[in-house]
């Protein structure tokens, strides 16, 4: 029998932005399967040239509506790389604090809004507002409180106003800041019945064997610069970027592609979860152990429970810096003196769905010569390809239906939470 | 459905992307608070970046991005051929946004620039009233939800909203900003509209003019204003470039040579 089955997926529903699935399969055999990148190009970098650094964080924001702050705390990283500016501890702080607010608030968007409903048979959250109201008024709440940590340090939730390189250009109030304590004291309650409710999801059971590329904790679990690392042994400066992300341009896609020790690599919080899992504070090792997850997982579905298990890190180390600030004069030392000259750096961040590089060359003037971008979503791509055509292909061999495998793979590419405008800045 | 015993609509909306970072969407599903009421004031019927569902019937159409390939005007058209009420949403959608820097580079630098030798089609951005009929605009990048609310309040009401005539200094000195200009920076306070309660200038960065020109902006007072504070015309000229809804105030901030600029 040469039964023939075809998936086409035109815009994957319920990601950022735009991209395409299309696979093949005859008599039970995989003909062919891909994940394309349809997004138009942006082009940032080249409007990034001739523009002055100070603009740069403001505008590389811009790159995405879901991460940036964390394009804008790269961005800001860079520059003051080159520009060889430390800056003070309590804007760092202040920094890291905004950092654990976006990547709260983008993981329960991916958790709740994006994720749940295929577990659920349904096609968004929308339905669940007349039948679970309860569910939908928790993720709600959550995600709430998650947005009014960015917007009382970062200024907006969505392109920050707050930050400014050499530090910050003002510190929350103390009475915003109590009020924060209080709400962020809220949701490890809602995390409970978070727990319970994806406790019900079966996560699929698919593994191939991946290089996980994230920043490497030495005392800690790692968000912003420092050296980054690879399950396959890769160990390098976040100055050496260009030697892990290797881009490449391929005829199909409009984002790039990259590839490290393998033909393609992971990036994310299963990749931080991966090489960092002796970091994570103890209430999310006891999570990850609770979904029988555990270093090194290379089954990409987990990137769903890796990112639980961050919310619950985060949120520990989010109430010990509110904690911190409490007791800090905030009035002073929020940004360090800037001169301009001429030099070039590197910043990386891990932003919610993975490492993200920002390199800059700066003329004498404080003006920018050249710009260098390197999204998480990018170097994503060809992993998660390479998944779908494994994917499609144990489907294929198991006879599932094409209603079936277009689930299972919109599900695969959905896992990674692949933020497509990003990837064609 | 009655509300101050006004009748109200639930209208059917669906939610498009063309080039942008996709934020103005992503404002749809904040504002925590009220995101439970505000989803059943409306029927969203079509939304890929929350919804598998997809329906062409629909009659308000939000629109964010701007147009930057010829593959999205087809899109656009159609999309504007089913909708009642079509919205630029977002300050791509009503200025093209960030997006048009790239207007003023050399296509093939900028081409090469990223893509090597492996050039990728794009076309110069394009907001959307230069591609279709708009009914309706909502600047800000990103969009303000809270205006958002208002906006569609009105709307599900049958009644007119109006924006601020008003400049964004109004809502800096309601809320004891400490104005930029004071701190030797520059601000586009002056001559932008308010509506999104003055966010930027409170932060640190001054404003950037995301929402646009408030009513009759007197921009030669206002270029005087930042010359006599020390800004000279380059910088003013990156600020008031930047979002793309200040094309006659930036033809007017020409006393200084160009910046450097990456044209071949």
């Amino acid at each position: 029998m040469s039964k023939k089955i075809t998936v086409d997926v035109h815009h994957l529903a319920r990601v950022e932005g735009h991209g395409d699935i299309r696979i093949r399969i005859e008599s039970g055999k995989l003909i062919d399967a891909a994940w394309e990148v349809v997004e138009t190009p942006r082009f940032f970098e080249a409007m990034l040239v001739g523009k002055h650094y100070s603009t740069a964080p403001v505008l590389t924001a811009r790159i995405c509506g879901i991460c940036s702050i964390g394009h804008a705390l790269a961005s800001l990283r860079g520059i003051e790389n080159a520009l060889g500016v430390a800056i003070p501890d309590t804007a760092a702080k202040l920094r890291l604090l905004a950092k654990h607010g976006e990547t709260l608030q983008s993981h329960f968007l991916h958790l709740f809004f994006l994720a749940a409903p295929d577990f659920l048979g349904l096609p968004s959250v929308l339905p669940l507002l007349s039948t679970r109201p309860a569910v939908v008024a928790l993720a709600a709440k959550a995600k709430g409180i998650a947005n009014h940590l960015c917007d009382a340090v970062a200024g907006r939730t969505t392109h920050p106003v707050s930050f400014k390189v050499g530090g910050m250009s003002v510190a929350p109030d103390k009475a915003i800041l109590a009020g924060l304590k209080n709400e962020l004291a809220e949701i490890p309650e809602l995390l409970k019945i978070t727990v319970e409710i994806f406790q019900g999801f079966e996560i699929p059971d698919f593994a191939r064997e991946t290089e996980f590329v994230s920043l490497k904790g030495q005392k800690e679990y790692p968000w912003i610069g420092g050296r980054v690392v690879s399950s396959d042994g890769v160990d390098l400066p976040e100055s050496s970027y260009r030697e892990i992300t290797n881009e490449f341009v391929t005829e199909n896609n409009t984002s790039k592609w990259s590839k490290l020790s393998r033909d393609s690599y992971a990036v994310g919080a299963l990749a931080r979860f991966n090489n960092n899992f002796k970091h994570l504070a103890p209430a999310a090792k006891s999570i990850a152990d609770f979904f029988r997850l555990s270093p090194v997982s290379h089954n990409p579905f987990m990137h769903n429970i890796a990112r639980l298990v961050e919310v619950v890190h985060c949120l520990a180390e989010a109430r010990r810096l509110v904690d911190e600030l409490l007791d800090t004069d905030l009035s002073r030392n929020l940004a360090a003196e800037v001169t301009p000259r001429a030099g070039s750096g590197t910043g990386a961040v891990e932003v919610p769905r993975g490492i993200l590089f920002h390199h800059y060359e700066l003329d004498d003037t404080g003006r920018i010569a050249k710009a260098d971008c390197v999204i998480p979503t990018t170097q994503n791509n060809a992993n998660i390809h390479y998944d779908l055509v494994e994917l499609a292909r144990q489907c294929a061999a198991r006879g599932l239906g094409d209603k079936k495998i277009e689930l299972m793979c919109s599900m695969l590419v959905r896992a990674y939470d692949p933020c497509i405008s990003c990837s064609v800045h | 459905m009655k509300y101050l015993n006004i009748a109200a609509a639930k209208p059917k909306v669906g939610v498009f992307s063309l080039t942008c970072c996709e934020g103005c969407a992503l404002q749809l599903a904040n504002k925590e608070e009220t995101l439970a009421a505000f989803l059943s004031a409306v029927d969203v019927v079509n939304f890929r970046e929350i919804s598998s569902d997809k329906s062409d019937d629909y009659a308000i159409a939000l629109i964010e991005g701007s147009i930057s390939r010829e593959d999205e005007v087809a899109s656009l058209k159609a999309i504007r051929d089913r909708a009642k009420v079509l919205v630029a949403y977002g300050t791509c959608a009503c200025f093209g946004g960030v997006n048009r820097l790239k207007n003023v580079l050399d296509f093939d630098w900028m081409n090469r620039e990223v893509y090597g030798e492996t050039p990728k089609a794009t076309s110069p951005v394009r907001p959307v009233r230069e591609v279709v009929p708009v009914d309706f605009e909502i600047p800000g990048c990103p969009v303000s939800k809270a205006e958002v609310e208002r906006i569609v309040t009105h709307l599900v009401l049958g009644l007119p909203f109006a924006y601020p005539v008003y400049p964004v200094c109004v809502e800096c000195k309601q809320r004891f900003t400490v104005c930029r200009f004071d701190l030797g920076e520059l601000c586009l306070g002056p001559i932008t509209r308010a509506g999104c309660n003055a966010p930027c200038p409170a932060g640190g960065l001054g404003c950037w003019g995301c929402r646009g020109p408030a009513e009759a902006p007197n921009y030669e007072e206002f270029l005087e204003l930042a010359r006599s504070r020390g800004i000279g015309d380059a910088e003013l000229r990156e600020r008031l470039s930047f979002f793309g809804g200040f094309d006659s105030a930036y033809e007017l901030a020409q006393d200084e040579p160009l910046a450097v600029r990456p044209v071949a």
